[in-house]
């Protein structure tokens, strides 16, 4: 990130697979626990229940002014209607992690830097569908690793989650980690990886 | 406040809240012990946390059956001598509008925050900046008002301290105007250590030394002192014209004329104590843009933008509190300018005040409007470059 330059992350699906929470998430381990500005803000009304639901995370070490995304360097999809919807606002060579089984059809893939994660899968393995949204902030940190540490996720976690679930969050979030380490073996730094959509 | 409710206070540090929690942490920082409302999107967070905070730290929370008893309890509460609010949205703002002339006449302080949302009717559920000018003049009669217009989650907090303090000092109902925008968003918190916040509360009889027998509910200042109820004092609020001792029989043209034109002359006197505004590259600019609420945060981006990609001399200037209208401090920094752009989530509303306030000091003014969400930075850019390029 460094100065005052904004880093843009943008987490959509349907309503109701949690994007909302991991938003929350990512700004609190940002803010609260890296000690940079973040704003979080995330669709409101009817589509937020069902439709094309987004969070977005603005980062910066400066003064954040307008606290939507304006070009997005990371978008999150979990569903093909909010792929459709988004992918038009993410840059050019930006991060496009998407869920591998609901995404399978990626127009102009060599534009970004596409990452394919079964989410629901992992997720229904490791103890329900429903902490698909973490085992996607798992591979999501993997992938932007450069810019928060590993501990930072885990402390907003315990923070934003009931606590009864924190065992199986936290092995969701592991899970994302090493699905991504697994099958993108060859990332290394942001810098080696980049333009790179395996 | 006792130490068992000083114990439920957040402690100083940073936390990751929404607009709506930051403002109910305000509230309850600033003393708000009585909280009584009606739920509506996309008002209710800031209930829901006064739900499940106000009895934290010894307080109380109601919810009433709709938004005209909501804002009566705030009445009440106030008298018996506690700090009170009460938060809604746009169409249960008009709800309110006759309580906050019945706590203009009685010199009520009471805090109300509206989160905007569109209108007219029940409208849509995101944001708007479209109650602007109900705040000032909803309400029927003479008299005046405070509101405050909040751009982010810290001042969401800082803003509702600073409106309890306000309606203390000036005895007035104060209105913070949020949107949905920072209601909603989600930003650090800094809250500071007690002791460096201002906490003020309302003057009272016995401050002053004035003994119960006389005492005049309505006299000895501009801002009268306030007695509450129980305390051995006479407490006569009424809305009707009163004369100083609250009587409302004898009723003359001159204390008629006299009594209302205080009431609205401690708020329209005090401008320049109670308004405030900020600014960014004003000297000499050739251009400015005029906003508050969240609008400033794209002005801002969008100003810095403009100066930067295309060297354009355009300066930026954020209403903080809409009312009473800072206009003095406008005509002291906007002095001779071509273009004032106003950008607003409305049709143009305080484009008008801000008319009236420069019309002999630019050239032209032009209104940005939209509606249902906040600008883009490029909105407001593409009208700078259309009429400065």
């Amino acid at each position: 990130m460094g100065g005052d330059r904004r880093y843009e992350i943008r987490i959509a699906g349907f309503g109701g697979q949690g994007v909302i929470t991991v938003g929350k998430i990512l700004g609190t381990a940002f803010s609260v626990f890296e000690g940079k500005n973040s704003v979080n803000t995330q669709s409101y009304g009817p589509e937020s229940r069902g439709g094309a639901c987004k969070s977005e995370v603005v980062v910066s070490d400066g003064q954040i002014n307008y606290p939507y995304v304006r070009k997005a360097d990371v978008l999150v999809a979990l569903s093909c209607l909010a792929f459709e919807t988004y992918i038009p606002d993410l840059k050019k060579d930006g991060i496009l992690l998407v869920d591998s089984r609901s995404i399978t059809d990626i127009p102009e893939q060599d534009q970004y830097r596409v990452y394919r994660v079964p989410t629901a899968e992992i997720a229904s393995e490791t103890g329900g569908v429903k902490y698909q949204n973490i085992v996607a902030l798992g591979a999501l940190y993997y992938l932007i690793r450069d810019h928060l540490e590993e501990s930072s996720l885990r402390e907003a976690i315990k923070e934003n989650l009931p606590p009864e679930t924190r065992d199986v969050n936290m092995a969701a979030f592991t899970k994302g980690i090493q699905y991504v380490k697994d099958h993108y073996q060859a990332l290394g730094t942001r810098e080696k990886s980049h333009g790179q959509g395996i | 406040m006792g130490k068992e409710s000083e114990k439920h206070l957040l402690s100083p540090g940073v936390y990751y809240l929404q607009g709506s929690q930051a403002c109910t942490e305000g509230a309850i920082t600033a003393g708000c012990r009585v909280y009584a409302g009606y739920p509506i999107t996309p008002a209710s967070e800031v209930m829901e946390h006064a739900a499940l905070r106000l009895p934290q730290v010894g307080g109380r929370f109601i919810q009433m059956e709709d938004e005209i008893s909501s804002a009566s309890v705030l009445l009440g509460a106030s008298w018996a001598g506690a700090k009170a609010m009460t938060a809604t949205s746009s169409p249960g703002f008009s709800l309110m509008q006759e309580v906050i002339s019945f706590a203009i006449m009685t010199e009520t302080p009471l805090v109300i925050v509206d989160v905007q949302r569109p209108g007219p009717g029940q409208g849509y559920i995101t944001t708007s900046q479209e109650d602007v000018m109900q705040a000032r003049w909803g309400h029927h009669g003479e008299g005046s008002i405070i509101a405050l217009s909040p751009a982010s989650v810290q001042e969401m907090y800082d803003f509702t301290i600073e409106a309890f303090n306000l309606a203390e000092t000036w005895r007035s109902p104060v209105l913070v105007m949020a949107e949905e925008t920072v209601a909603h968003m989600r930003e650090p918190l800094t809250i500071p250590p007690q002791n460096q916040i201002e906490i003020l509360t309302r003057k009272k009889p016995q401050d002053l030394g004035i003994p119960p027998h006389s005492f005049l509910p309505y006299g000895h200042d501009i801002v009268p002192p306030m007695a509450n109820w129980g305390e051995g004092y006479n407490v006569n609020h009424v809305s009707l014209v009163h004369h100083e001792d609250g009587n409302v029989t004898k009723y003359d043209r001159k204390t008629h004329f006299d009594s209302v034109l205080r009431i609205k002359q401690k708020i329209e006197g005090n401008v320049d104590h109670i308004s405030r505004i900020e600014t960014r590259f004003m000297k000499d600019c050739r251009h400015v843009v005029i906003c508050y609420g969240s609008v400033s945060r794209t002005a801002v981006e969008a100003v810095m933008e403009a100066r930067r990609e295309c060297g354009i001399d355009v300066g930026f200037l954020r209403l903080v509190t809409l009312w009473p209208f800072p206009e003095t401090k406008l005509r002291e920094v906007v002095d001779n300018v071509d273009t004032v752009f106003v950008p607003e989530i409305n049709l143009g509303m305080m484009k008008h005040p801000i008319t009236e306030a420069l019309r002999d000091r630019c050239k032209r003014i032009v209104s940005i409007p939209t509606l249902g969400c906040l600008h883009s930075p490029e909105m407001i850019l593409s009208k700078i470059y259309e009429v400065a390029k």
